[in-house]
């Protein structure tokens, strides 16, 4: 079947999505122009900063190096879902421990904490900085962001 | 008088959009991707992780008239232990290889290679298949598979045929695949003498090597190189065997001023490049030093003391 516009239907943070997209159509830019989830930053468009990071069935993925048409009938999760019932711990710990400046990375980092602490719930410090090396910080210098992942990692093991 | 007016540099990447329109499929089976490849010929560039091809075409480096999504085709991600073989079929992730402890114990290298692979998040979306297919001379995997004599399986409508990996790299961006082939699965017959090793630089942490190295090898208990296979990567056009340096450093002890020497003979088979990520000059240096602690750690694998 040869297809040019796509009927797509997933689901973004738990709600059901239905759109004819074009097969060059980018999740990055599904997500945020059209569904206004503008949590996804677009920092450098080639995989390489984390930024547009997203999770697609529990798996982070760069929505950047995703065709929308690719995500048909997957199940998506971004910061916007993740703290629909307020600030989770890991963006709390953010704030406590400094963790962000201009705040352009920040969803990306967030993304990919949660999903290491459902992997590896007692995180070390190599864990962090290995699940943490594909996305980019200007500003902080990274220390704070580390500090502040172990800090929600503790949090959550001891609740 | 005439003023010359600099051209906009059109090349100049804006990688927010993929700025072109494309024929796009989505095969639910091999037969039906195969057909497709067959109908379209060279116009059609499969998809898997697009962790490569999307960020080639958001850049324009190419513009594929037809894209060929195979990541819905069930059944081509497993590793399978057989006896004498493992089998790694064409959806397989880097992340599946780097959890599989079926590759951890039998192919460490390709362990190795998979753990310093781009980021956690370029791991879940790339494939190993994808990895050899761009058949860049900075493919991390290649080296390892390399030193394993790994096979390919390529399959077309025209029947299924299976590939040295040493005759599949032509070239930068060159394999030996055909337009209307699929690699559908990559062979891997498994070592139980000796052990395997992956060793790399890079710039920094996510970024395609400067140079890397992998060996197998089998070593003596004294530290005596009885037999070994050796493929060096980003230093030359493709990923490449070393046969020449293989002879020389059989019979030479570890540590020795002998295997120095022998190293240092790696010149007459690599031919590197200057680019962004380094000189020629470096790339030269570094990978013998890659081949010795490569060497090193397989000698400590054989003797148990590292993972
Ligand atoms: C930020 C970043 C970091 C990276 N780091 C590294 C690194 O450290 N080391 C490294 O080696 N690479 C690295 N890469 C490159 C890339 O991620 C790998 O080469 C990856 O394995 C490609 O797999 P893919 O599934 O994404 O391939 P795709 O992009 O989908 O495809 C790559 C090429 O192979 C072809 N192809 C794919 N599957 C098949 C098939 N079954 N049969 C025939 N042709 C096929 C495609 O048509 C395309 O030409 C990095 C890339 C990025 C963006
Ligand atoms: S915008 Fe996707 S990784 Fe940088
Ligand atoms: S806080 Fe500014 S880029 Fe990270």
């Amino acid at each position: 079947m040869c297809i040019n516009m796509v009927k797509v239907a997933f689901k973004v943070n738990g709600e059901h999505i239905e759109l004819d997209v074009s097969p060059r159509e980018l999740l990055i830019n599904t997500l945020r122009s059209k569904l206004g989830l503008t949590s996804v930053k677009y920092g450098c468009g080639i995989g390489e900063c984390g930024a547009c990071t997203v999770l697609v069935n529990g798996e982070p993925v760069l929505a950047c190096l995703t065709l929308t048409v690719d995500v048909n009938s997957k199940d998506i999760i971004t910061l916007e879902g993740l703290s629909k019932n307020g600030l989770t711990d890991i963006q709390r710990a953010f704030i406590e421990e400094g963790a962000i400046q201009c705040g352009y990375c920040t969803p990306g980092f967030i993304i990919m904490a949660e999903y290491m602490l459902r992997e590896v719930p007692n995180p070390t410090i190599s864990d962090v900085k290995e699940y943490l090396k594909g996305n980019l910080c200007r500003c902080t210098g990274y220390i704070n962001i580390f500090r502040a992942v172990l800090k929600a990692a503790k949090s959550r093991v001891s609740r | 008088m005439v003023i010359e007016i600099p051209l906009v540099n059109i090349t100049a990447r804006n990688t927010h959009i993929i700025p072109f329109e494309f024929e796009y499929y989505e095969p639910r089976s091999l037969e039906e991707a195969l057909e497709l490849l067959a109908k379209f010929k060279g116009e059609a560039k499969i998809l898997a992780g697009g962790t490569d091809l999307l960020v080639k075409m958001k850049t324009r480096i190419i513009e594929p008239k037809v894209i060929v999504n195979i990541k819905r085709i069930q059944g081509l991600r497993y590793i399978i232990e057989e006896n004498e073989h493992i089998r790694i079929g064409a959806l397989t992730t880097l992340r599946d290889i780097e959890k599989s402890t079926i590759v951890e114990k039998n192919l460490p290298a390709l362990h190795d290679a998979v753990k310093v692979m781009g980021s956690i998040q370029i791991r879940n979306m790339a494939t190993l298949v994808g990895n050899l297919c761009n058949a860049s001379p900075a493919a991390d995997t290649a080296p390892p598979l390399l030193v394993y004599n790994a096979r390919v399986v390529a399959m077309s409508t025209r029947g299924k045929r299976f590939i040295p990996l040493e005759e599949f790299f032509k070239g930068p961006g060159i394999t030996a695949l055909e337009p209307d082939e699929m690699l559908v699965e990559v062979i891997v017959k498994k070592n139980n003498k000796g052990s395997s090793a992956f060793e790399k630089v890079s710039r920094v942490v996510v970024d395609l090597a400067i140079a890397s190295a992998a060996v197998y090898a089998e070593i003596s208990s004294d530290g005596v190189i009885e037999d070994s296979r050796v493929a060096v990567g980003s230093v030359a056009p493709k990923p490449i065997r070393t046969r020449i340096l293989e002879e020389r450093i059989k019979g030479l002890r570890l540590g020795s001023e002998e295997l120095k020497k022998a190293i240092y003979e790696i010149d007459r088979e690599i031919s590197p490049i200057t680019d962004v990520r380094s000189t020629a000059e470096y790339r030269r240096h570094i990978v013998k030093v890659l081949v010795w602690n490569a060497i090193e750690r397989v000698y400590r694998r054989i003797r148990g003391e590292c993972v």
